[in-house]
Order: C-alpha cells, then sequence, then structure tokens
C-alpha cells in the first residue's frame, strides 16, 4: 500500500534527483571549442541537415559563462591547454566535458611533442567519442549518451558518493595492456 | 651558360654522385670560418640510407638499402638567360660585387652573407629594377652538417611588378645564431620572424618584439631543428605496445 494508491489521477511521483537531470539533459548550452577538423562535423551537426535543435541545443555559445557543455572537437596544442582548462573554469557548474575524435581523447595521430595527449589530463571528460573525425551521427550518439548520463546523475550527498564510486571503478580498472578479452 | 647547360651539367653531376638528392642552397660560411663541406660546389656532402627512424636496428629484412647522396646544387655562372642577368646586374650593382647566385629547377636564389641583408633587402624592395614589394614569409632551415653555416634563414620575394620570384637565402653559425630582421622593411615579416625564432632559434636583431609564437612561452628548445627529439609516448593497445613513431623498428 504504497501513496500512489491514494493520489488522484493526473499525479505522478518522482524524485529531485529525476526531475532535476530531465530539465537538465534537455537544456545543454554547449560552448564553442572548435580547435580543428573536429569543428566541421560539430558545426555541421548543429546545421539544417543533422538539427542538433532537435535536442534542444543548436545554439553553440561563444561565451564560457553562458554555456554548460563543452565539445573538445580537435587536436589540444600544448599552448592551447591552458586556455582550455580557463574557459573550463569559467563555466558554471554543473558542467561537462565531451571529448570529440580521438586526438582530443588520447592525442590520436599526433603522439608527439606538440600535442596533449588526451584532453583529460587537463579537464575532467564525462564523454570520450571516437572517429577521426567522427561523423555527426557520432556526435549526436554520444549527446544522447551523455544525455542519459546526465538525466541518472545524483544530487547533494549521492553526487559525491557517484563521484567517490566513479573513481574507485576507474582505479580499479585495468590498464588496456592488461586486456586479456576476446581480441587477445 | 645558358640555363640549358646549367641543368645539363647539373644532370651529370647527378648521374656521377648516384641516387643525388639535393637538400637546398649551399652557402658559403662567414669569411671568419673555416670548413670544408657542404656549399655550392663541393658535391656530395654526405649521405642518407634507408628510410627515417633508428639506425642500426639489426634489421635484415632487405629494406633500406637505398643509399642516397646529398649534395647541393653549385653556384651558377654567368650568362643566367631570361631576366636573371638583368636582376644579377641590379643586386651588383648595390653588393659591390657580383651577386653569388644558384639557380635550380628554373628558381633563382640569390646567396648572401647576413651583414649585406638589411641593405640589400631595401634595394630589392624599392629598385625600380627589382622592385620586390611583397616578401610572403621567412623559413628556416637546419643544416646540422654545415659547420659554421648550420642555420639558414630564407626569404621569398615576389615582384608583382615584374610578375618575377626570387629567393633570397642567408646563413648564420649554430653558435652565434643571429640575423638581422628585417621588419622594418617588411612589416609583414614580424610573426614569421617569430615563428622561425621558436622552431629554429633563429635571433632577428632589432625585431620589435622577439617571443616564441607557436609554443608556450617557457618552452625548452626549438621543435624544428634536426636533433630535436619527436618525442610522443608508447601507446598501449589489447596486450600490444607501440612505441612513438620515431622510436619504432628502423627498416635501414
Amino acid at each position: 500500500m504504497g501513496l500512489e494508491e491514494k493520489l488522484p489521477s493526473g499525479v505522478l511521483l518522482t524524485t529531485v534527483e529525476g526531475v532535476a537531470g530531465y530539465m537538465r539533459k534537455a537544456s545543454l548550452w554547449p560552448a564553442t571549442f572548435g580547435l580543428a577538423c573536429c569543428a566541421i562535423e560539430m558545426m555541421t551537426s548543429g546545421g539544417p541537415k543533422y538539427d542538433l535543435g532537435r535536442f534542444g541545443m543548436e545554439v553553440f555559445r561563444a561565451s564560457p559563462r553562458q554555456a554548460d557543455l563543452m565539445i573538445v572537437a580537435g587536436r589540444v596544442s600544448q599552448k592551447m591547454a591552458p586556455v582550455l582548462r580557463q574557459i573550463y573554469d569559467q563555466m558554471p557548474e554543473p558542467k561537462w566535458v565531451l571529448a570529440m575524435g580521438v586526438c582530443a581523447s588520447s592525442g590520436g595521430m599526433f603522439n608527439n611533442y606538440a600535442i596533449v595527449q588526451g584532453v583529460d589530463h587537463v579537464v575532467p571528460v564525462d564523454m570520450y567519442l571516437p572517429g577521426c573525425p567522427p561523423r555527426p551521427e557520432m556526435l549526436i550518439d554520444a549527446i544522447l549518451k551523455l544525455h542519459d548520463q546526465i538525466q541518472h546523475g545524483r544530487l547533494g550527498g549521492n553526487k559525491q558518493e557517484q563521484v567517490v564510486n566513479n573513481e574507485n571503478a576507474a582505479l580499479r580498472a585495468l590498464p588496456l595492456i592488461e586486456d586479456k578479452g576476446l581480441l587477445r | 651558360m645558358s640555363q640549358d647547360d646549367q641543368a645539363q651539367s647539373h644532370g651529370e653531376e647527378r648521374h656521377d654522385t648516384g641516387h643525388d638528392e639535393v637538400v637546398g642552397t649551399g652557402i658559403m660560411p662567414e669569411p671568419t670560418t673555416e670548413s670544408t663541406s657542404g656549399f655550392p660546389g663541393s658535391g656530395a656532402v654526405g649521405a642518407r640510407t634507408g628510410m627515417f627512424g633508428v639506425r642500426g636496428s639489426g634489421d635484415t629484412s632487405g629494406y633500406g638499402g637505398l643509399v642516397r647522396q646529398i649534395a647541393l646544387p653549385p653556384l651558377a655562372k654567368r650568362p643566367y638567360g631570361d631576366w636573371y642577368d638583368e636582376l644579377a646586374d641590379a643586386v651588383a650593382e648595390h653588393l659591390g660585387e657580383e651577386p653569388r647566385v644558384v639557380l635550380h629547377a628554373g628558381e633563382l636564389t640569390l646567396v648572401v652573407r647576413r651583414e649585406e641583408l638589411t641593405a640589400l633587402m631595401w634595394q630589392l624592395r624599392d629598385d625600380v629594377r627589382l622592385r620586390f614589394e611583397l616578401c610572403s614569409g621567412v623559413s628556416g632551415v637546419h643544416y646540422p652538417e654545415q659547420t659554421g653555416a648550420e642555420l639558414h634563414a630564407v626569404y621569398h620575394l615576389l615582384s608583382m611588378t615584374h610578375n618575377r620570384r626570387i629567393r633570397v637565402e642567408t646563413s648564420a653559425p649554430d653558435g652565434d645564431p643571429h640575423v638581422p630582421s628585417l621588419v622594418s622593411v617588411y612589416p609583414t615579416l614580424d610573426w614569421h620572424e617569430r615563428e622561425t625564432y621558436d622552431m629554429f632559434g633563429i635571433v632577428f636583431d632589432g625585431h620589435p618584439a622577439l617571443t616564441r609564437i607557436l609554443m608556450p612561452d617557457d618552452w625548452p628548445g626549438h621543435p624544428q631543428r634536426k636533433d630535436y627529439p619527436l618525442g610522443g609516448i608508447p601507446v598501449d593497445y589489447h596486450g600490444a605496445t607501440v612505441p612513438p613513431p620515431d622510436e619504432r623498428r628502423s627498416y635501414a
């Protein structure tokens, strides 16, 4: 015998987290952070053919203080790294980072002195998107997966717990060199 | 010797040295510096074997048996042909001596000492017979084997009046990497000189603010020099480790 049984019709019960997540995921404000060829695909995603407007995020903000999603589209050079970090710091909480393409994710083909080997050396990354460059469909897929992650995000103390759990899981994860999966 | 003769004699030299690889124009060292190789007419200055990468890895696959002689195009002798003689006359007037000219692939390069550079560039820009209004940038080159002239600065000029293009090349020793800044002649060279300084460590004396432009301000070294390591990290992938490109197995 729960509370639901006694409610009049037209009333739904949920949690604060559920509502907050639902609202947050439907109102992402991406910051423009195009650094290389991935930016072309990112711009295409916002255009009429792929139409990120369907998910309420076709307007890319040129001002980090009015944005909460940073799509790092391209390779990050050693000189750009402090700039990227400053833009990230200027974005208000809550905020997310999407590493678009292999260069932003791991350095990609630029395995040399000039390029940061993955933007996660500089800012925490919520979603990694492979591809060189990824097609707009792939970017939209990554964004939808990030939406899902945001919708099921926690608040307050639960959030702290989630952060700690994620950190521990990442610390326990095997490095790829230890990976003895099917492809070995 | 006409231009065709030039090409022919160059072709003969190529034949003599086998697989000939030209790595830029030769430049005389500073007058005070003793040096024996790497200058016009000296023929082969070295040899490259195989492909890039580490040497002596013991690989016996047979790849990289290739040996390429490195030779520099020789100084040209008059007559150069076409409009080149006209230009050389005007330049000789300003230099007070016959200019050193390299003709290669139908393109003319003036080889000048760095002390003469600024005055010559003013004349190249302003003389009605020359009128090279546009300088499209300064490139750096590093020739570690050319003792006394390791660092070269190359300027590409275009005369829109005459529709002519030439190249001006100067050099500086590694121990004294100073070349006069030409920002006063061609203001467009401001950022180009900063880039060449950043990548090669050539100091352009007289530049208004010679700081790094591509690398962070506190970066050590100059990345485009031949002895600068490529860097990179080994990549782990499903049980295998791939070393960075310049540390992989050589096919030489």
